[in-house]
C-alpha cells in the first residue's frame, strides 16, 4: 500500500507541475495510458490472490479515479489560464469607426402624402388619382369655369402645342379634374382624396411651376358644410398632432363650389418656430366648399338629389408648416444635405396606431 | 381694391370701429389683405410753431428757426422758402423716421449751426408730391397735436381682395351694402338725381353690330356738356384718390376714376370737339390701330369691341380710351360715354392687348347694367359741380339689358347645404338687404339685383345667406362611419409605389422629387428608338409645352434618368460625389392618361470614401441591377421568374447594361449610362442608373385567404457539390445557372455562382464558371450512387446548354 501512496504523491506533484496542456497530457499518459504507472499496476490485479485483490482493487481504483480527477482539474485550470492569456492578447480599439451603412431618406412630400392618406383612410376616404396631362373639359369646363372667364386667369396654365383639330392639352392646374373623372365613372356615395402633382406657370420665392395638392371629395345625399368643417377640423388636429386646432371658415369664391370657403388655422410664432393650432394669428391653409350644382350636372348627377363637399390643399405647404421647412424651392432641388436633414427614415411609415411621426 | 374708412362712411352709417368693420368684411367674404392707417405711420410727427426765423449767417437759402414743439423750444435749420415766424408746421424730432427721404433723423450741424429735428414737406411725409416748401397746418392746430388729424390723413385705408364673382364690390357702395346686410349699419348711398338737358345732344351715337354680335355692346348712352372748364379736381377728390394710390390728373379724369371706385361704374369722357361724326361701337377690323391713353399703340381685330368715329378707332370698348380724343386742360366741351360691354370680349381684348385698366377689370367681371343711366347722371352732376358747363339731353343707343333673373328657392336649401339652422324670416331679411326681391310663393321666387351677375341658382342664394350669417355658425358634424374598421385604401399601383420607395430608401438611396418637365434636348436622348429623332418623337407624342416657364423646362420627361443624373452632378459640384438618388413618379410617353406611367428610377455616382477596413468598390452595373431588384422585390415582382437580357435602350452603355423581363414584358432597365449621353448633358464621370416599370409587374392572383403553404424544411442536411465549367466567353452565366438548377427539379434546391475565371489553364476566348450546387435529400440520405447520378445529370445539362466542358 505504501508504494501506492508514494506513486500518488509523485503523480500529484507531476500534475501540479505540468505547465501546459501537452505536459499534462504526458503526465496523464504516463499514469493512466496503456503502459502508464497506474495502468501497469491495475494489470497485476489479475494475478493476485482474492484477498490481496480485495485490498488492492479498491486502492488502485481509488488511485485511478483521483489521478483522473486531478488531471481534469489541472486541465481546466490550464485551459482557463490559456483562455485568459488569449483574451488578453486579443484586444481591439473599439473606438474605431464602423463602416457606415448607407441609409436613404424618404422625401417630405411622400411622407406627408402618406400621413394625409393615413388620416383620411381612417375617415373612410379612398385614394383616387388621375393624369397630369389633362384636357380643357376636365380641368376647367366641367368644373364650371366658363370659357374666357377671368377665373381661368387665376390659374396660370401650362398648355401644350395645339393639335391638328385645335384641341389644346394642358398640365392640370389642380387635382380637381380627378373629381370629374371619379364622378363620371363611379356612382355615389363617393368619399375620396386625390393626391398628386399639379402645375402652374409661376415661379418665384413661394411658387414653383410644379407642386403637390391633395383634394377631397364627398358625394352622397346628406353631406353638408357642417360635415366639411368637422372633417377638416379632425384632419388638422390629427395631421398637426395637437390636442386642438383653432379654425376659421371664410366665404370665398371658387367656380366649382357653392357656397365656397377658405379655412384658416390659428397659429403663433414662438421664436423662429410656427406653432399651429392656437394663437392670435390666422393662416389660410385650404379652399373648400359644397360641390357646385353645375359640376354635379356636368357629371350626370342631379344636384337636387346628390350633394357633397370638396376641398383642396397644398401638400408641400402642409409639410413646410408641420416640419418647419423654410423654402418651397428646396423641395425640388435634390440637395443631399437637405434630403438628409428634412427627409424621413424609411422605417417611419405613417400609421395612426404608432403616431404619424416620431 | 382699396378704400378709406371715411369713404365707406359716405355709404354706410355706422358706429362700428375699424376693427369691427374689418372683422365683418372677412366674415362676409371680403378678404381684407391690409389695413393701413396713415396716422400710425405719421405718429412721430407733431405740430410745431415757428417762433422766429432768422437767416443762416453762412447760407443764403437756409434759415435758423426757433420752434415751439412738444419737446420744448428747439432750434431747427430749414431750407424751405415758406419757413417763417407764426406758421404751424409738422415737426419731426431727432430719432424720428422720415419716410419720404428714408432717413432717421440725428442731431445735425448744418453749415456750422446745430439743428434739432426737422420741419417736413408733404413729400417728406409721403403725403403728396409737394416739395416746394414745408407743410403748413391750420393756425388753430395746437403745438404737440399729432399732425395726421390736422392734415386730413387720419383716415385708415382698407385693401381687400375682390373675388371674381363679386364685381359689385369693386365699388365702395357694394362693400357698404354687404356690411349693412351683416348688421353693421345702414346703407345710405345717395341715389343720383336726373338732370334735365338744356339742349338736344348733337353727338350721334351708333351701335354697328350684327344680330349675332349685338351682345358685345347692348347699350351705349352719352351726353354732351358744353362750356366746361377742366382743371385740378377739388381737394376732397384728390385726397380720396391719392389715399387709394391713384394719381389725380384733372377733374374730368378724376371723376371717371371716382365713379369706378365709388360705384364700380367705369365711364369715359371724350373731348367732344375732337370727335368727328357719329361715335359708334362695333367690332374691330383686323389691322386697325389706335393710340391709347397709356401712350402705346394697339392693333384691334374682329374679336374686339372698339369705339370709333369717322376718323377711326378712338377706344377699346370697356378697356381703354384713345389719346386723340382724350380730355386736356384746354377741353371745353365733353362727351360722356356710359355703356355696357360684354364681359367675355372685354376679358379677351384685355388679355390680347395686355392692358390692365380699372375699366377692363370691372367690365370683364360684370358691371351693373341698370346703373347706366344713373351713372351718367351722377357723372354729369360731378362734371357740372367741378367744371361748370351745360348738359345736353341724354342719348341712348340700344337698350339696357334685362337682368331680372329669378331663382326658385325653397329656404330649406340653407340647412340642406350648410347644416345651419335659420328661420325663413332671417333668410328673407338677408336677401332683401342684399338687394334681392323675394316673392314668398312656394318655393320662393327670388330675383337677383342687377349688380349680381354671379347669381345663378339656389346654391348661390344659400351662399349669400350663409355668408351674411357668418360661417362661424356652421355646425361641426362628422361624416357617418362607413365601417367599424376601414378596409385598406391604396390601390395596387399606389401600394407598389409606396413599397418601392420604402425599399429603395432602406437600401441606401435618397428619394428626390424633380420636375415633370425637362430640357427638350436632354429628353430627346431618352426617347424610344424609332425612325424619328427624339425631338420629333416628343413633338409627335404631344409632349412639348407651348408656354414653358423657361426653355430648358419645355418637354414632358420620357424618363427620370436625366433629372437624376443632373441632380447627381449638382451635388457633385459641391462636393457630394458619392451619392445614390431615386424618384418614384410618372414619366410621359404621350398625352393620354394611359401614356403616363409609373416608374421607380434611381442613379448612382460613386467615389467610395476611404475606410480603415478598406474602401468599397465604386458603383458598377451590378449595384444598379441590385437596386432594380430591390425595387422589383418590394413592389412584388416574381424575382425568380425574371430573365435578364442585354438589350437595354440607347441611353445605356451597350456592353454594361441590361433589361429585366418576363418574356416580352420589360420590367426594368439598368446599367451604366451611355458616356455620349452624359457628355451631351454636360455630366462628368460615370453614372449608373436603373428604371423599374412598376405598372408592368403582373398583377398577383387574388387568393381567397392569406394562408401560406406549409414549410417544407427537411430534417436532413443538404449537401453541396462544386462544379466548374469552361464555356465560351459569350455564354451568359444565366444560361448555365438555369441549366444546373433544372438538372434535377426534385433534389437541387439552389445554385450559387462563386467564381468567374479567365487565365492560366483556361484557353483564350473561354471562361470558367464555378458553381456550388445545393442538393437536398428527401426522406432519406443519399447513397453514393444517387449523388453520382445527380452530379452526372448536372454535368450533362450544363454541357448541353452551354457547350462547355467540366473543368478538370
Amino acid at each position: 500500500m505504501e508504494h501506492i501512496k508514494k506513486l500518488e504523491i509523485e503523480l500529484a506533484a507531476k500534475i501540479a507541475a505540468a505547465s501546459n496542456e501537452a505536459a499534462l497530457e504526458a503526465v496523464r499518459v504516463a499514469a493512466l495510458g496503456k503502459k502508464g504507472a497506474v495502468s501497469e499496476r491495475m494489470k497485476t490485479l489479475g494475478k493476485m490472490s482474492a484477498d490481496e485483490r480485495k485490498q488492492m482493487g479498491p486502492a488502485l481504483n481509488g488511485l485511478k479515479a483521483r489521478i483522473t480527477q486531478a488531471v481534469e482539474a489541472r486541465k481546466a485550470t490550464l485551459e482557463a489560464a490559456a483562455l485568459d492569456a488569449r483574451l488578453a492578447s486579443e484586444k481591439v480599439d473599439i473606438t474605431l469607426p464602423v463602416r457606415p451603412s448607407p441609409k436613404g431618406k424618404i422625401h417630405p412630400v411622400s411622407q406627408v402624402t402618406e400621413e394625409v392618406v393615413a388620416i383620411f383612410s381612417a375617415m373612410g376616404f379612398d385614394v383616387a388619382e388621375g393624369p397630369d396631362i389633362e384636357d380643357d373639359f376636365h380641368n376647367f369646363t366641367a368644373l364650371n369655369f366658363p370659357a374666357d372667364h377671368p377665373a381661368r386667369d387665376m390659374h396660370d396654365t401650362f398648355f401644350f402645342e395645339p393639335k391638328a383639330d385645335g384641341e389644346r392639352m394642358l398640365l392640370r392646374t389642380h387635382t380637381s379634374p380627378v373629381q370629374i373623372r371619379t364622378m363620371k365613372t363611379q356612382p355615389p356615395p363617393i368619399r375620396i382624396i386625390i393626391p398628386g402633382r399639379t402645375y402652374r406657370c409661376d415661379s418665384d420665392q413661394t411658387h414653383t411651376p410644379m407642386f403637390h395638392q391633395v383634394e377631397g371629395l364627398v358625394i352622397d345625399r346628406q353631406t353638408n358644410m357642417g360635415h366639411l368643417k368637422g372633417t377638416l377640423e379632425a384632419f388638422c388636429k390629427a395631421f398637426f398632432e395637437v390636442d386642438s386646432v383653432k379654425t376659421r371658415f371664410r366665404p370665398h369664391f371658387f367656380p366649382f363650389t357653392e357656397p365656397s370657403a377658405e379655412m384658416d388655422i390659428g397659429y403663433e410664432r414662438v421664436g423662429k418656430e410656427i406653432r399651429i393650432g392656437q394663437g392670435a394669428d390666422w393662416m389660410e391653409i385650404l379652399g373648400c366648399g359644397m360641390v357646385h350644382p353645375n359640376v354635379l350636372e356636368n357629371c350626370g348627377l342631379d344636384p337636387d338629389d346628390f350633394q357633397g363637399f370638396a376641398f383642396g390643399m397644398g401638400i408641400d405647404r402642409l409639410a413646410m408648416l408641420k416640419y418647419g421647412i423654410p423654402d418651397l424651392r428646396d423641395f425640388f432641388a435634390a440637395d443631399a444635405r437637405w434630403l438628409e436633414h428634412y427627409g424621413f427614415d424609411p422605417l417611419d411609415q405613417p400609421n395612426l396606431a404608432t403616431g404619424l411621426s416620431r | 381694391m382699396k378704400f378709406t374708412l371715411s369713404w365707406l362712411k359716405e355709404h354706410l352709417e355706422t358706429s362700428a370701429s375699424l376693427d369691427d368693420i374689418v372683422a365683418a368684411m372677412v366674415s362676409v367674404g371680403l378678404e381684407v389683405e391690409d389695413v393701413e392707417n396713415p396716422a400710425e405711420r405719421l405718429a412721430a410727427f407733431t405740430i410745431g410753431e415757428v417762433l422766429e426765423a432768422d437767416k443762416h449767417p453762412d447760407a443764403d437759402k437756409l434759415k435758423i428757426c426757433r420752434v415751439a414743439t412738444k419737446d420744448g423750444e428747439m432750434q431747427i435749420v430749414c431750407g424751405a422758402p415758406n419757413a417763417r415766424a407764426g406758421i404751424k408746421i409738422a415737426y419731426a424730432p431727432v430719432g424720428a423716421y422720415v419716410p419720404g427721404i428714408d432717413v432717421t433723423l440725428k442731431k445735425a450741424k448744418i453749415r456750422g449751426v446745430e439743428s434739432f429735428g426737422m420741419m417736413c414737406s408733404a413729400r417728406e411725409m409721403e403725403l403728396g408730391d409737394d416739395h416746394d416748401g414745408i407743410i403748413e397746418a391750420p393756425a388753430e392746430a395746437a403745438v404737440g397735436d399729432p399732425v395726421a388729424g390736422w392734415l386730413g390723413v387720419n383716415d385708415p385705408v382698407i385693401d381687400f381682395e375682390v373675388t371674381p364673382n363679386r364685381s359689385d364690390t369693386n365699388g365702395v357702395n357694394g362693400v357698404a351694402r354687404d356690411l349693412a346686410a351683416a348688421g353693421l349699419g345702414k346703407l345710405i348711398t345717395p341715389q343720383p338725381v336726373a338732370i334735365k338737358g338744356d339742349f338736344p345732344c348733337a353727338q350721334k351715337i351708333g351701335l354697328r353690330f350684327s344680330d349675332a354680335t349685338q351682345d358685345a355692346c347692348p347699350a351705349f348712352a352719352g351726353r354732351i356738356i358744353k362750356n366746361v372748364q377742366n382743371g385740378p379736381s377739388p381737394q376732397w377728390l384728390q385726397d380720396k384718390l391719392r389715399a387709394i394710390g391713384l394719381r389725380p390728373i384733372n377733374a374730368l379724369v378724376d371723376i371717371t376714376n371716382y365713379m369706378s371706385y365709388d360705384r364700380a361704374r367705369p365711364l369715359h369722357v371724350y373731348d367732344a370737339d375732337k370727335l368727328n361724326g357719329e361715335i359708334h361701337a362695333r367690332l374691330g377690323e383686323r389691322g386697325e390701330t389706335f393710340l391709347a391713353l397709356d401712350g402705346k399703340e394697339y392693333v384691334a381685330d374682329e374679336t374686339m369691341t372698339v369705339i370709333a368715329d369717322d376718323n377711326g378707332v378712338v377706344g377699346l370698348g370697356g378697356v381703354m380710351g384713345g389719346e386723340s380724343t382724350g380730355c386736356t386742360p384746354e377741353t371745353t366741351s365733353v362727351f360722356i360715354e356710359c355703356a355696357c360691354f360684354d364681359p367675355l370680349r372685354t376679358a379677351k381684348t384685355g388679355r390680347k392687348t395686355g392692358i390692365n385698366s380699372d375699366a377692363r377689370y370691372r367690365f370683364e367681371r360684370g358691371v351693373d347694367p341698370d346703373f347706366v343711366m344713373p351713372g351718367l347722371e351722377m357723372a354729369t352732376r360731378l362734371v357740372m359741380d367741378m367744371c361748370g358747363g351745360a348738359p345736353s339731353e341724354i342719348t341712348l343707343s340700344g337698350s339696357i339689358p334685362q337682368t331680372d333673373h329669378v331663382v326658385l328657392f325653397p329656404p330649406s336649401e340653407v340647412t340642406r347645404l350648410t347644416g345651419m339652422k335659420t328661420s325663413p324670416e332671417n333668410c328673407e331679411s338677408i336677401l332683401t338687404a342684399l338687394g334681392f326681391a323675394v316673392a314668398k310663393s312656394d318655393p320662393w321666387q327670388v330675383t337677383a339685383p342687377s349688380w349680381r351677375p354671379d347669381i345663378g341658382g339656389k346654391a348661390d342664394l344659400v351662399e349669400e345667406i350663409a355668408r351674411i350669417i357668418g360661417f362661424d355658425h356652421l355646425p361641426t358634424q362628422m361624416l357617418p362611419q362607413r365601417a367599424a374598421v376601414e378596409m385598406p385604401k391604396l390601390t395596387l399601383s399606389q401600394d407598389r409605389r409606396r413599397l418601392a420607395r420604402r425599399g429603395l430608401a432602406a437600401h441606401g438611396l435618397h428619394e428626390i422629387v424633380t420636375w415633370s418637365f425637362m430640357d427638350a434636348r436632354a429628353a430627346a436622348l431618352f426617347c424610344p428608338q424609332v425612325e424619328h429623332s427624339g425631338e420629333e418623337w416628343l413633338k409627335a407624342q404631344g409632349l412639348i409645352l407651348a408656354n414653358p416657364i423657361s426653355s430648358d423646362l419645355a418637354a414632358m420627361r420620357p424618363s427620370i434618368l436625366p433629372n437624376l443624373a443632373a441632380a447627381l452632378q449638382r451635388n457633385a459640384d459641391h462636393g457630394r460625389n458619392d451619392l445614390a438618388l431615386f424618384e418614384v413618379a410618372p414619366v410621359y410617353q404621350g398625352d393620354t392618361p394611359d401614356k403616363q406611367i409609373n416608374v421607380a428610377a434611381g442613379a448612382r455616382r460613386s467615389s467610395p470614401p476611404r475606410h480603415w477596413q478598406g474602401a468599397e468598390a465604386p458603383a458598377n452595373v451590378f449595384d444598379v441591377k441590385a437596386d432594380a431588384l430591390v425595387a422589383l422585390d418590394a413592389a412584388g415582382a416574381p424575382l425568380a421568374s425574371l430573365q435578364a437580357s442585354a438589350d437595354a435602350p440607347s441611353w445605356y452603355h451597350p456592353g454594361r447594361s441590361g433589361v429585366l423581363r418576363l418574356g416580352p414584358k420589360v420590367l426594368a432597365h439598368f446599367g451604366e449610362l451611355h458616356p455620349g449621353v452624359l457628355k451631351a448633358m454636360d455630366i462628368d464621370g460615370s453614372v449608373h442608373g436603373f428604371e423599374v416599370f412598376l405598372d408592368t409587374i403582373p398583377t398577383p392572383k387574388k387568393k381567397p385567404t392569406k394562408t401560406r403553404p406549409a414549410l417544407n424544411a427537411s430534417e436532413l442536411l443538404a449537401l453541396t457539390r462544386d462544379f466548374a465549367f469552361v464555356v465560351d466567353e459569350d455564354i451568359a452565366a444565366a444560361v448555365l445557372l438555369k441549366a444546373v438548377l433544372g438538372a434535377d427539379k426534385k433534389y437541387i434546391t439552389g445554385v450559387r455562382l462563386f467564381d468567374v475565371y479567365r487565365g492560366k489553364g483556361v484557353d483564350d476566348g473561354k471562361k470558367s464558371l464555378a458553381v456550388e450546387v445545393a442538393i437536398q435529400p428527401q426522406g432519406k440520405t443519399f447513397t453514393d450512387e444517387e449523388i453520382e447520378a445527380i452530379a452526372a445529370r448536372i454535368v450533362a445539362q450544363a454541357t448541353k446548354a452551354t457547350g462547355g466542358v467540366l473543368r478538370a
